[in-house]
């Protein structure tokens, strides 16, 4: 299966207590210093839909946002752009963006701290159908590659595997590990 | 950008009608032309745009990131899809939909779209389409696939091209209907979509269809070809027609529809149409688009040539059958309910009770229910385009409308339903009252997206639906019931002209910086299909402008006379009046350290910061400018004010005197010594500001003079009140257009 396409996104704590309208100057600020390496080009608003995209850093590679689709609240990785290697290297590509992008909010002072990864959920979909249709052939093809993946991820701690079974959605895994892990220390686990 | 596009055409094969596969495959191999530079970006451009495939704000490869001008360093480089289009920048996908109509399965395949190619959200547009925004070019052969699949057409979504049909979305169950245009206006769509006589248009082309003269819905007197439906008793038998209007639109100056004919039987509608097409392809403007619409034509022309030209060209068409053949089963597509009729319940709460009142309506068939679905800004997301299918077809037989208001509304819902229906709704966060009210605010995309916007009008329509949305319930009911519309720049996308609250999008300077700006345009109507235009008072700045709204509303609702509507008020109360009432808040804050003022609604960039002004010898000038500019402005609210005393002379020479006004501000910027002689002024003017094209709009071009340069010409005329009117429409836009030029020749080269 070529594994494009994946979306990873961190579920942040305290969501009710998050001012998304914050992050905007923050993204706009992304794109003015150029902090990521990928074409940033522009910042789009959604937070008057319910349980929309929220606010979205617009990239040529790839969106960032602050997403609450589902009323979860957290920081989304969306790949747009292709990318060559393993489905390994697509999977941590996508995760690794996602924790950069969760932990320079978490450290950015006109934040004040209120954004943080919550520690333990991790929302993994792909964002093409044809590739990776929501259904059981894409399930088993997938969770061995997912399991791996993981494993490197938590160092080896535990965790839960919750698919959206839903047909029409996007192939989708709830993950959450069964203990609380920082951003940074995910990022350290990726880097070993 | 999608690895999965070459894969579509496979796996979709056999379930694309025929032509529209044939179609996108024909786009396909000019996207690959295109690539390897053998077709002209011009003529990509204009082919891309006939697929619906639109640029999008800074596709030109730079941005202005609040600080600086950035180069965005696309992969493919200087390639281009169009004129100073790179290849990479996303664009927009505009899709129609035609009378507004969609089936639950449509709505799942643009959910699929919005998640897989744009960016999680599909938007209704004030003509009934969807766009999607942040679209990559490449993505769009496989796009347009799966909607052809879905039987969905990009296909003259824009360009030169007959654009969506459009139909009143109550069309079939309204109680005040003559008849359900529905089957008539798929007709038109389907006979004009690709027709030969249809491709050889100057600009675009607008039908819209409605069912009677009294509501808005069809809005038939803002389009190129508005049909409005008809009975009338002939030798003791009804018959259906139409009065069929022709020439009117908005855009920088719009044009009220001239009546065409007062009663066309459905079977002259196609041809006529077709007859139209023909004259305009002939006869419209093709070298200055500025006036290539229809209205321009019928204006020029007259519509007695008009009429005279269409009716020789009707009698000379060639017979086709499609004319007629739809005609006999006109009636068997009509929709038809799912569930038995029932009564509509007793509200079990106040929030289901506020949006039984403003979200409901009763249709003509007994024990059903017409819903709308509000949606903030006309923006759905994809998981609800899927609850919204679902919920359509539990309720329905799986159809919906999408409205100008940028709604959908569920049609044919049993009054039993509703509790049910309000709660499934609810729980996909599409329950929101107010529909129609002053809450449920229109919008074009504005700075968010388009290439042309000034002002963010979407940032200033979801901070008034916030501020407005917390107290509507409390207001006066008559406040309730007003409409705001929102463009970005004088365009009209957001039909600002038909408003009660109407602003569009313009800057000024203050304080040696660019300050984003609304001018408020007041004496617009929305019913009797948008009856008659308003007209802009005064410019005020963005973050002013909620306060704008209080004050004419607080206004309205303390001095109102019985049974009196805005428009009557305001047309009462007089334009002096109201801009005595909004005097101070024309000007900036006394503290200038407040920064917020200088930026857009929910935007933090500093507004278009390389317009600081620079030096004192500059700033002498500046000064000289803004005082000649200031005095055209008030002038041209002078003719207002002498339109609005019915002295149409006086409007007509005043409104030429702002525009000399601005030119001479101007020209004095170069010349100090400029005599006060009309010719001298304007042959100055174009010897130093149009021949150098200084005074020329990155996208209109030298649009703009020629405003003047006509008033010029026409001096001495003797001008109808409609003629007036343009010249005061025109006489604002070409004052805008010398602010701009002068902010532009006053600004240092960003770097």
């Amino acid at each position: 299966m070529d594994l494009q396409h994946v979306n990873a996104k961190l579920l942040v704590r305290d969501a009710e207590a998050v001012d998304v309208e914050r992050v905007i100057p923050v993204f706009h600020g992304w794109i003015q210093e150029r902090t990521l390496e990928e074409i940033l080009l522009d910042v789009a608003d959604y937070r008057h839909v319910p349980a929309g995209p929220g606010v979205i850093l617009i990239g040529h590679e790839a969106n960032y946002s602050l997403d609450d689709a589902g009323y979860r609240l957290g920081v989304r990785y969306n790949r747009k752009a292709p990318l060559e290697g393993s489905a390994q290297d697509r999977l941590e590509q996508a995760t690794r963006a996602a924790l950069r992008a969760c932990n320079l909010l978490e450290n950015d002072s006109r934040l004040e701290g209120k954004i943080r990864f919550d520690g333990r959920n991790l929302e993994l979909s792909v964002n093409d159908r044809l590739l990776a249709s929501n259904n059981d052939a894409t399930r088993e093809a997938l969770e061995p590659e997912i399991r791996v993946f993981c494993a490197r991820l938590f160092a080896g701690k535990e965790y839960s595997l919750d698919y959206d079974r839903e047909p029409r959605r996007l192939f989708s895994v709830a993950v959450k590990a069964s203990e609380a892990f920082t951003s940074d220390a995910l990022l350290r686990n990726l880097a070993s | 950008m999608k690895a999965s596009n070459a894969l579509w055409t496979e796996k979709l094969a056999g379930q694309m009608p025929e032509d529209l596969a044939r179609e996108i495959e024909i786009f396909e191999n000019e996207i690959s032309l295109r690539k390897q530079g053998k077709m002209d970006e011009r003529v990509f451009a204009e082919t891309r745009l006939r697929r619906g495939a639109y640029g999008q704000r800074y596709d030109n490869g730079q941005r202005h990131d609040g600080k600086k001008v950035q180069e965005i360093a696309y992969p493919s480089g200087t390639l281009t899809k169009g004129p100073n289009t790179l290849w990479d920048a996303p664009g927009m996908q505009r899709i129609k939909i035609p009378a507004g109509g969609l089936k639950g399965a449509q709505l799942e395949t643009l959910a699929e779209l919005a998640e897989e190619y744009s960016d999680g959200i599909a938007h209704i547009t004030t003509r009934q389409d969807i766009q999607l925004h942040y679209v990559h070019i490449d993505d769009t052969p496989a796009m347009m696939r799966r909607l052809a699949a879905a039987g969905i057409t990009t296909r003259e979504a824009c360009g030169n091209a007959v654009r969506n049909v459009t139909a009143c979305p109550l069309a079939g169950v309204c109680r005040d209907e003559a008849f359900d245009i529905t089957p008539y206006s798929r007709a038109l769509s389907k006979f004009l979509l690709g027709h030969p006589d249809c491709q050889n248009f100057g600009r675009k082309f607008k039908p819209s269809f409605s069912g009677c003269a009294q509501h808005a819905c069809g809005l038939a007197s803002m389009h190129d070809l508005g049909l409005v439906a008809v009975k009338r008793v002939e030798s003791g038998v009804e018959k259906r027609g139409f009065q069929m209007y022709v020439g009117g639109g908005l855009g920088a100056v719009p044009y009220q529809a001239k009546l065409f004919d007062a009663f066309v039987p459905p079977e002259e509608l196609l041809p006529l149409a077709q007859a139209i097409a023909r004259v305009f392809a002939r006869l419209g403007e093709k070298k200055n688009r500025n006036r290539a619409r229809l209205k321009f034509l019928v204006h020029d022309l007259g519509i007695e040539k008009f009429r005279e030209l269409v009716l020789e060209e009707r009698r000379n068409l060639p017979h086709d059958h499609r004319w007629t053949e739809y005609i006999e089963t006109a009636g068997a597509e009509a929709e038809r309910p799912l569930r038995a009729p029932g009564l509509v319940p007793e509200a079990t709460s106040p929030d289901f009770q506020r949006w039984l009142t403003t979200n409901t309506r009763p249709q003509k068939q007994e024990g059903y229910v017409i819903v709308t679905v509000a949606l903030p800004l006309g923006d759905i997301t994809a998981h609800q385009l899927r609850a919204l299918a679902d919920i359509v077809r539990r309720y329905t037989k799986e159809t919906v409308r999408t409205t100008v208001e940028q709604n959908f509304v569920i049609r044919w819902v049993s009054g039993a339903d509703l509790a049910n229906l309000y709660r499934d709704l609810h729980a996909a966060g599409l329950a929101a009252p107010g529909a129609g009210t002053i809450v449920d605010i229109v919008s074009c995309p504005g700075t968010d997206t388009c290439k042309l916007g000034i002002s963010s009008s979407r940032g200033l329509a979801a901070e008034l639906r916030r501020r407005l949305g917390e107290k509507s319930f409390e207001q006066d009911a008559a406040v309730q019931n007003l409409h705001i519309k929102i463009s970005g720049c004088f365009n009209s996308c957001g039909q600002h002209h038909v408003a009660d609250l109407g602003f569009y999008g313009v800057s000024r300077k203050m304080a040696g910086y660019a300050v984003p700006h609304f001018q408020v345009v007041l004496g617009g109507e929305w019913d009797s299909n948008a009856g008659s235009y308003g007209l802009p008072v005064v410019a005020v700045p963005s973050k002013n402008i909620p306060e704008v709204v209080t004050r004419l509303t607080d206004r309205y609702v303390a001095a109102r006379e019985i049974g009196e509507s805005f428009r009557e008020f305001i047309a009462r109360i007089g334009k002096a009046e109201v801009r005595k009432l909004l005097d101070d808040l024309t000007r900036p804050p006394a503290d200038s350290s407040d920064r917020s003022f200088f930026r857009d609604w929910n935007d933090p960039r500093e507004y278009s910061l390389g317009d600081l002004g620079v030096g004192e010898c500059a700033g002498e000038v500046v000064s000289s400018a803004d005082f000649g500019l200031a005095a055209a402005e008030r002038q041209v609210f002078e003719a207002q004010l002498a339109l609005e005393g019915g002295d149409f002379a006086a409007a007509w020479q005043t409104a030429y005197q702002s525009m000399l006004e601005a030119a001479k501000a101007l020209v004095r910027s170069e010349l100090a010594d400029l005599a006060d002689d009309p010719d001298e002024i304007v042959q100055e003017f174009r010897a130093r500001f149009y021949d150098t094209q200084k005074f020329f709009d990155p996208f209109v071009g030298g649009k703009f003079a020629h405003y003047l340069f006509a008033a010029h010409r026409h001096a001495a005329a003797l001008p109808t009140p409609e003629k007036a009117r343009h010249l005061i429409e025109e006489a604002q836009l070409f004052i805008e257009a010398s602010h701009n030029c002068y902010n532009r020749l006053a600004t240092p080269v960003s770097v």
